[in-house]
């Protein structure tokens, strides 16, 4: 789960970030406001979209004057922004974060990350900040600093001074860098989150340590004894059909192709998506139905498949271990009832035989299959229509 | 898993101590079971909160091999268990197999799961694979093919498994049943490309690979720390090619998991 930016700068100054002062505005007039509020001469206007490169797609405004500001939130409020992280669809904004702009002399970057390699977090810092520091990864590799924390103890403060004085900062700024590299860092364990980042952390002119922006991405899994990140849940940025699918405790991911699959397991869906392909067709989508496949799971996997209009056929494939393949054909049975695209399924696993009495009794036009190359052939055909 | 010829010796439900199960005794805590039944592995249905406590409780009882099918575990639990492991010296370390998984059976020996028994026939393949049912996907193909297992281990699909690819493949290299090995990988995440490179390095048995997600989508990942780190072989198509470069036989799709098991087994390494 991500948030936006200003939820981040919120949780993290709770652990002792140093952030710049700033207010959330969904309206231009809350935002001259909030500008009023802060007091000062410059203010930036910032989107709130859950993606990266906000900056270079104009998604960042500095204003001088409160009529700046109103018209900075005008034309940023409802526009869809284009970046490297958010597709080529964009997304649209509906929140604005006005902050008091403060100018920085160095842009440098702090990163923490779940590393699957290590199975630890690791922190990763570079004395060059801002939007190259993917590049400055690949082409300078030796100058990305890193510190791994050992979960037993957790990140040590010798270890966020070795960050902060590989930065290049002064005593002063390190002291300031500390208690911002620690308190991310806490904030990352006490919140299970997977992803920090504060891309640029700066130094301003008067030698102040600040996270000038910063991201947040959490653990799905560790959420329910997370209360207060879930309420930062933004449902906007969300794709609806995904954020349905999960209600469901379905996992769903929309794509292009036209031959619906619902699946039990991510490993098959995806094994069966490249079938499809391997085929000659093109799957609509990703949908695994999980462990336990009730009879409502599948008729709500139905309504999220038949819900992409461009759905010209649907493949059932289920390898049933926990679960029964009774159960899932008579789920199957009840959702093809008046199905307006060719249905192909198949079962196999536990209580297989049983399974397929069903389909085959139903008497509904429901195409079985007895292998995972016979399934995939059959849909594609099926896509195409009556020969 | 009773009626498959495991030996199933007891339970554990905290506060349920003293009761009996399918006429097997209930313990309070893993260590009063391990004391009274000699257990040395353990089944784990534990729910997420309580998953990671319950693993520790069986390193701590000294238990050998712990099965954790529980799907949803926090990544950082499952970290805070796999340090708590190195509390123990490397032969008196539980292996821990999962989460997220469909759990081991040797076939015609032992379970320690909930996948379907009756789609493996007994035989000499090891398989080894992060996908539960693409797993059985791979037992069903062979048995089709008259072609047995040793033993099929589903690792699962969560970020932090408590053992790897090659936790695996060095026992299947050291099991003298086990003629060939089955390898099923998963998008993202390094396991399968240093899997892969040991294989080259000190495996003498074939190995035959697959991974599943070359029309997967992208995932959609905010910020740059991630891309800091995954500097090459997260993708379908990149694992692959690596599998292939360090000599593994790469099944060409999901529906030839058997047919390329034959093949190997034909070929030898």
């Amino acid at each position: 789960m991500d948030i936006h930016e200003y939820q981040a700068k919120e949780l993290l100054s709770g652990f002792g970030v140093a952030v710049p002062p700033g207010g959330v505005a969904y309206s231009a007039e809350q935002a001259v406001y909030v500008a009023t509020e802060l007091g000062g001469w410059h203010w930036a206007i910032k989107a709130q979209i859950h993606a990266g490169g906000r900056g270079k797609a104009g998604g960042v405004k500095l204003c001088r004057t409160y009529q700046e500001v109103a018209s900075a939130a005008k034309a940023l409020l409802g526009a869809t922004l284009v970046t490297h992280q958010t597709g080529p669809q964009g997304k649209t904004v509906h929140r604005l974060y006005v902050e008091k702009a403060e100018p920085f002399v160095r842009a440098m970057y702090l990163g923490f990350v779940l590393d699957r390699k290590i199975e630890r977090i690791r922190v990763i810092a570079s004395a060059e900040g801002g939007v190259e520091i993917e590049e400055i990864a690949a082409s300078r590799p030796e100058t990305i600093l890193q510190q791994q924390v050992d979960p037993a103890v957790g990140l040590q403060a010798f270890q966020a001074r070795e960050l902060a004085f590989g930065m290049g900062l002064n005593i002063k700024q390190v002291s300031q860098a500390v208690t911002m590299i620690l308190g991310c860092y806490r904030a990352f364990r006490d919140l299970d989150a997977t992803m920090v980042e504060i891309n640029p952390m700066v130094v301003t002119k008067d030698d102040r340590v600040l996270a000038l922006d910063a991201k947040m991405s959490f653990d799905d899994n560790a959420m329910f004894r997370r209360a207060k990140v879930t309420e930062m849940r933004d449902v906007a940025e969300e794709d609806p059909r995904e954020a349905q699918a999960a209600e469901f405790g379905l996992n769903y991911v929309g794509l292009s192709g036209d031959i619906g699959c619902i699946i039990n397991g991510a490993g098959l869906a995806m094994a069966t998506m490249d079938m499809i392909k391997h085929s000659g067709g093109e799957p609509a989508n990703f949908l695994d139905v999980g462990g336990g496949a009730s009879p409502e799971r599948v008729a709500a996997a139905f309504n999220l498949v038949l819900s992409d209009h461009n759905v010209k056929a649907i493949l059932v494939n289920i390898f049933a271990g926990i679960n029964r393949c009774d159960w899932v054909a008579q789920g199957v049975v009840q959702a093809a009832k008046g199905l307006r695209v060719p249905l192909v399924v198949r079962l196999a696993g536990t209580n297989v035989e049983e399974g397929r009495r069903i389909i085959a009794e139903c008497g509904l036009p429901i195409i079985s299959a007895d292998t995972l190359a016979e399934a995939a052939h059959k849909a594609v055909a099926a896509s195409r229509g009556p020969a | 898993m009773i009626a498959y010829g495991t030996r199933v010796v007891g339970g554990v439900t905290p506060g349920k101590g003293g009761q009996s199960h399918l006429g097997r005794p209930v313990f309070n805590t893993v260590k009063d079971a391990v004391r009274e039944t000699a257990a040395e592995a353990s089944l784990a249905f534990v729910p997420p909160p309580y998953a990671a406590d319950a693993l520790m409780e069986a390193a701590d009882a000294g238990l050998r091999l712990v099965c954790i099918i529980t799907d949803g575990i926090p990544a950082q639990d499952m970290m805070r268990v796999k340090r708590y492991l190195r509390r123990y010296p490397k032969d008196q370390r539980t292996t821990i197999v999962g989460p997220n998984c469909a759990g081991i059976i040797s076939a015609g020996k032992a379970m320690l799961g909930i996948m379907p028994s009756n789609i493996y026939a007994r035989g000499n393949v090891g398989v080894v694979s992060r996908s539960g049912t693409l797993g059985y996907e791979a037992g069903a193909q062979m048995k089709a093919l008259g072609i047995g297992i040793t033993t099929s281990v589903g690792i699962g699909g969560d970020p932090i498994n408590g053992s790897s690819f090659l936790d695996h493949l060095r026992l299947f290299e050291q099991d003298p049943e086990t003629k060939a090995v089955v390898m099923i990988g998963e998008i993202g995440g390094p396991q399968e490309s240093e899997a892969a490179k040991w294989v080259k390095e000190n495996m003498s048995k074939p190995v035959v690979g697959y991974v599943a997600g070359l029309t997967a989508p992208k995932g959609r990942r905010m910020g740059h720390a991630g891309a800091i780190i995954s500097a090459e072989g997260d993708s379908a198509a990149e694992k692959s090619e690596i599998m292939k470069s360090y000599g593994l036989l790469v099944a060409p799709s999901a529906a030839e998991l058997g047919a390329t098991v034959a093949l190997a087994l034909a070929r030898g390494r």
